[in-house]
């Protein structure tokens, strides 16, 4: 078998494994990353919102917000790690999309 | 280490994307003359890769979580160029789609894991990994502890992005306008948790697959050497 499709099969395997990103964190009762905290979290670690935080926070409105449909904040688990595999589909496909665009635009014709 | 948007003031956003647009150009150029069209399947797989390895966030019980970024796996493999570009597209992606990482930061973000962390990863690599056989148990050490150094270094700056913030505004009152902490917390928080366990990932993950490659396919580690 040719070495990239063992790779796009590696692939696979870790968008099905994904959710573990997800569950272990959840488990651990680990929260958000260092300095990637929402408003009311910040609310509570420092006393108050940056006025400037507070104003470029919501500039972007991101179609799957937090790899997670909008409105299924509060979905369980399974749901969740669902929508996570989803996203991670999604993600890989426009990723790879539009990086195999541009090595068509950049990469040499022949070769070598 | 996805800056998100409100963290950094406008100083440093417009900052990184005046850096980061040259080194934009110039990998787009080296690229052009380097890779081949049959890399380019290889170089959308090291992009996905990035994408999805980032996605599995590593707990710190009780604390904060983090994850690897998977960039210098792809600089080995492809150079740091073509690696700069995959992992733009990944973040790029990610910010747009996923919201994770904001779009005022994607320069800030891009310099640090796009540009810092495989440029140093790989010089790391090559120069440990100096002369040696490409099949040795040395390229995966190497493979390894250029992993563990570039994440740490992407963190360590990640943390002085934030920490500088307090520093650079300020209201009237002395509140911080963007992240509110300063270089005395950012810095250590970010460089601490990643040395202590992000950075392992890192360097797990790129040694393992530099091993697997060195048995399925070594001529993938002979390439991107140019």
């Amino acid at each position: 078998m040719r070495t990239v499709t063992k790779l796009w099969i590696g692939l696979t395997i870790l968008i099905i494994l994904s959710p573990i990103g997800l569950i272990l964190p959840e488990h651990f009762k680990a929260g958000a990353a260092w300095g990637e905290w929402g408003a009311e979290e910040m609310q509570k670690l420092v006393g108050y919102i940056p006025q400037g935080l507070e104003k470029l926070a919501g500039i972007w409105n991101a179609p799957i917000p937090d790899y997670a449909f909008k409105g299924w904040e509060e979905k369980p688990l399974p749901n969740l790690s669902f929508a996570y595999i989803i996203s991670a589909v999604v993600g890989i496909g426009v990723t790879a999309l539009v990086v195999i665009g541009i090595g068509k635009i950049l990469a040499k014709k022949d070769d070598r | 280490m996805h800056i998100p948007d409100g963290y950094l003031g406008p100083t440093t956003c417009g900052f990184f994307y005046l850096a980061m647009a040259p080194i934009w150009v110039f990998a787009s150029r080296i690229v052009k003359k380097t890779l081949s069209a049959r890399q380019v399947p290889l170089l959308a797989i090291g992009a996905a890769f990035s994408f999805v390895i980032m996605m599995f966030n590593v707990p710190i019980p009780g604390g904060t979580t983090g994850h690897a970024v998977g960039g210098v796996l792809v600089a080995i493999l492809l150079g740091p160029w073509a690696a700069c570009i995959a992992i733009t597209v990944a973040l790029v992606v990610q910010a747009l789609l996923f919201g994770d990482g904001g779009i005022t930061a994607i320069g800030a973000n891009c310099f640090n894991m796009a540009f810092v962390l495989p440029f140093t990863g790989y010089y790391i690599y090559k120069t440990i990994s100096f002369n040696s056989v490409v099949s040795s148990g040395r390229r995966v050490v190497a493979a390894g502890v250029a992993g563990y150094i570039a994440l740490n270094l992407a963190a360590g700056l990640t943390g002085f992005e934030f920490g500088i913030q307090p520093l650079l505004h300020k209201t009237a009152s002395g509140q911080a306008l963007y992240c509110p902490y300063g270089l005395n917390v950012a810095l250590p928080m970010m460089l601490g948790e990643h040395l202590l366990v992000f950075g392992w990932v890192e360097a797990i993950v790129t040694a393992l697959v530099v091993k697997y490659l060195q048995k399925q396919d070594i001529t993938l580690l002979e390439e991107g050497r140019r």
